[in-house]
């Protein structure tokens, strides 16, 4: 299995640290899902809803297998950089202070309140865990399908790259929720978007630009350049929103004395 | 279970969060292919103009959404 690792690398990053975000998230609710209603059925869910998204990925990748590249690199570019740009966006707002950060252990504590006063058998088998639990890692899923079909279908051979940062992703995230047994509040949950928000945008424009009839400079090694490019825009962009919105207050402060 | 509308619509958040954001990224896109062959700039250029073009958007949006109400 060789890689051209100029591409596979930032993949396999990619695909990890998106795929944590969304996997933290996922733990968040199955852990409290477990812990009130009993372990069974909520690790029966989870495991049916993670087998599911393995088959869709697999089904999905060897399909891409079959289709020419430069006829989907567009469509696929233009999505992963929506996605992209669409993380970064929240994540410099939330860097800036404007949009509320992602907070794990507060979503923990709601979601086990909510559950304490749901009725149902909680205890050998219990349909409402294996349910609540099937449906959040699907839906958190999702979004880690995507990232690795999308991903994948940017170059050839670059599925199994995806696919084994995401599984690695889920391996840390599954144990790390083993050992403390506590949602993962201290990962920097908004560090992570906003790497993966750079990341990502940085892949789209570089396949849609492929796509479009774009010459890069340096060919793949420009995915560097445009890393380093969206990092630059985003932390001036942090900075800019905290003076504006800085301003905004310091005006309403007077205006108010 | 999940209704066929629950997907539908987290798969159309998973691109679209700023409505305005996304119109001016594809309507950038569209541009950046039909306008740049007919302009006089060597065909390395299009790529950073491409990138400029989204970066420029991506502050906008943000700097929009930071406007002191």
């Amino acid at each position: 299995m060789f890689f051209d690792w100029t591409q596979a690398g930032p993949t396999i990053v990619a695909a990890f640290l998106a795929s944590m975000v969304e996997f933290i998230e996922a733990l968040t609710v199955v852990l409290a899902v477990g812990t009130v209603r009993g372990w069974r059925g909520t690790l029966l869910g989870g495991g049916v809803a993670v087998g599911s998204l393995l088959f869709v990925v697999a089904l999905l990748g060897s399909a891409l297998t079959r289709i020419p590249l430069d006829a989907i690199r567009v469509v696929v570019g233009t999505l992963v950089l929506l996605f992209g740009l669409r993380w970064l966006h929240k994540a410099i707002l939330r860097g800036a202070g404007i949009i509320a950060r992602h907070d794990e252990a507060a979503i923990y504590t709601r979601q086990q309140q909510a559950l304490r006063g749901m009725t149902g058998n909680a205890g050998r088998w219990d349909k409402v865990a294996f349910v609540l639990a099937f449906k959040s890692v699907i839906l958190e899923g999702t979004e880690v399908v995507f990232i690795v079909i999308a991903l994948a279908a940017g170059g050839t051979g670059l599925l199994w790259p995806a696919s084994m940062g995401a599984l690695a992703a889920l391996a840390v995230v599954g144990l790390l929720g083993l050992l403390v047994h506590r949602p993962l509040s201290r990962v920097p949950e908004n560090t992570l978007k906003f790497v993966v928000g750079v990341l990502l945008s940085a892949f789209g424009t570089f396949w849609t630009g492929e796509g479009l009839g774009v010459v890069w400079p340096g060919h793949d090694w420009a995915i560097g350049g445009l890393v380093a490019g969206y990092l630059t825009v985003a932390v001036i962009a942090v900075v800019l929103c905290r003076r504006r919105v800085g301003a905004g207050r310091q005006t309403s402060t007077g205006v108010e004395s | 279970m999940i209704g066929l509308k629950t997907i539908v619509r987290k798969a159309f958040n998973l691109f679209v969060d700023d409505v305005l954001m996304t119109m001016a990224v594809l309507l950038w896109l569209i541009m950046v292919w039909l306008l740049l062959p007919w302009i006089f700039v060597p065909a390395t250029w299009w790529g950073v103009i491409e990138f400029l073009g989204l970066a420029v958007i991506l502050t906008v949006s943000v700097l929009h959404h930071a406007r002191p109400r």
